[in-house]
């Protein structure tokens, strides 16, 4: 089944080294973000190429990965990636959130505690917060030197006097160990909190944008807030239809053409772990 | 001389060259705080590169600029690090432009753009950022109503006071202006300008206003400079300039206004 043709995880060890200098480099400098020569993927961007690239050169033969795209499994993203490093890297692949060592998400955090045997690597589609505030790179660049943050609360500022509270639900901008603002990529904003004091690694790779940075174990991840309207972690208030979960984050499935829907964990692994334990209980 | 009457800005022999074309050459003047200086003089006779070089925007040929902090220690501006003339930029001073697009941002509320120096300040609180910024409305005769409405809604005159305001909200010392009623009409113009006056003798601040309508100087400034080919050739008292000029082109200057 292997393909002979390609080195393991697809990538040749030389690009590997550059991706791991620069893994370094941001584990190093926490939410800082460190460019690197992101390489053309047999994928088109968005689909994952940055996290792709990042698995790719700390996958080992012993590594057993799972691959999540909203949480679930069992889409095509998923199903897609993780077919294509049982095929160029021949690991063994899961489903289960205890059993893996790497899991790459399109962007939702599993509700299972990660430990420290684990890597979680995100796949990013726009990986600078202040973009759509200032949109040119040299100035951005500046305002991370000099931690000019400003305008990130200008952001949200415009969120409550629109809407009456802070309407930002995914992407929501996090300061990482009180230094660097950083975009924990599209995760709904109830994942945020996870991010904060994590016993497991966490890079994020932006393929297209060419940019990677991280989060080390056990550092401080706070989502910016104002002190009269602090940061919630919002979540539909629904119960699972399936595992009967009221504490986790919930996607809408729409059922027919009558109005019909209902509210099922995003999370596929967590729902049926629990659907599984309520049977035997 | 003791410390409060120590000038506020010192320009001392300040001269731009663009490769080999002047810019301005030689300014020297002090401004003491709550003075405002008139710069005055045609287009190309060097007026913005003079305020460019004062705002620390452009680096001089020669010469230097030196400003009195808050904490009364007057250093040059050239050697404060790139962190501090932010700070000193969205704090202590204020920058209005002509064209009210380039000091505001035009798709964000009215409310955000006179909040967001406070924030840059760490100001954290949503509801008292909010509140000054309906107070400086008020102050600059906007409708708080219209706090949510980005400027891109709003007329020549009405951005143009609200670019005042998110200027003066963290309460600077000194204002650079560049041509702040040009593009205006006349009516918004003596509007604009009677506010003006009245907030800077209010507020005690000293400005540095560049323009060409000699009117605007007359009306706002205590001292006048008239530039001409890039260096200064007159300047004193604005009342004195403008009923007795000494030079030809400063005479020329004033008998070309055209009487109301």
């Amino acid at each position: 089944m292997n393909a002979p043709a390609y080195n393991f995880a697809y990538l040749d060890e030389q690009t590997k080294r550059m991706i791991r200098r620069a893994i370094l480099k941001a584990i190093a400098i926490p939410g800082y973000q460190v460019p690197f020569a992101s390489r053309e993927m047999p994928m088109p961007y968005g689909w994952g190429t940055g996290g792709v690239q990042v698995t790719a050169s700390i996958l080992g033969p012993e590594d057993v990965l799972k691959v999540i795209d909203q949480g679930s499994d069992d889409t095509t993203n998923a199903v897609s990636i993780r077919n294509f490093f049982a095929k160029t890297a021949g690991v063994r692949t899961t489903t289960h959130t205890g059993e893996a060592t790497i899991i790459q998400t399109r962007h939702r955090i599993p509700e299972t505690p990660l430990g420290e045997d684990q890597v979680l690597v995100f796949q990013v589609p726009i990986p600078e917060p202040l973009r759509f505030l200032e949109p040119r790179e040299t100035e951005t660049r500046r305002m991370h030197a000099l931690a000019d943050y400003g305008l990130m609360h200008v952001k949200l500022y415009e969120d409550i006097a629109r809407h009456g509270h802070i309407a930002t639900t995914y992407a929501y901008p996090v300061k990482v160990d009180g230094r660097y603002v950083m975009d924990p990529s599209p995760t709904p904003k109830f994942d945020n909190p996870k991010m904060d004091d994590c016993a497991a690694l966490q890079l994020f790779g932006a393929g297209r944008e060419k940019r990677i940075y991280a989060i080390p174990p056990h550092t401080k991840v706070t989502s910016l807030d104002f002190e009269d309207h602090p940061f919630e972690p919002s979540r539909t208030p629904k119960t699972c239809a399936l595992c009967g979960a009221d504490d986790t984050f919930l996607d809408e499935v729409v059922t027919d053409d009558k109005g019909g829907r209902l509210f099922v964990c995003s999370d596929s692994d967590y729902c049926e772990q629990h659907r599984a334990a309520e049977t035997t209980a | 001389m003791s410390a409060p009457d120590a000038p506020l800005l010192l320009a001392e022999g300040l001269t731009k060259y663009y490769g080999r074309q002047l810019g301005c050459r030689d300014v020297s003047f002090s401004l003491y705080p709550g003075e405002v200086l008139a710069v005055v003089g045609e287009s190309g006779s060097g007026k913005t590169t003079l305020l460019q070089l004062l705002s620390t925007q452009l680096l001089p040929s020669a010469g230097c600029v030196r400003y009195r902090m808050r904490d009364g220690v007057t250093r040059d501006l050239a050697d404060l690090s790139e962190a501090e003339r932010r700070f000193l930029f969205r704090t202590d001073w204020g920058y209005v432009h002509q064209d009210a697009a380039l000091g505001l941002r035009m798709n964000v509320s009215a409310g955000a753009n006179v909040g967001e120096r406070l924030m840059a300040v760490g100001w954290r609180h949503y509801g008292r950022i909010r509140g000054t910024a309906v107070q400086w409305l008020d102050r600059v005769e906007i409708d708080p109503d219209r706090i949510d409405d980005p400027p891109l809604v709003y007329s020549g005159g009405m951005r143009q006071r609200l670019q005042i305001a998110r200027n003066l909200v963290t309460q600077p010392r000194l204002v650079f202006m560049d041509e702040p009623t040009g593009g205006l009409d006349v009516s918004v113009q003596a509007r604009l300008l009677d506010l003006l006056r009245g907030l800077v003798t209010e507020l005690g601040l000293a400005a540095v206003i560049v323009t060409h309508d000699l009117a605007v100087a007359r009306l706002l400034s205590h001292r006048i400079m008239v530039m001409k080919g890039g260096e200064v050739i007159e300047q004193g008292l604005t009342d004195q300039v403008l009923d007795d000029p000494r030079e030809p082109y400063t005479q020329l200057l004033v008998s070309s206004i055209l009487p109301a």
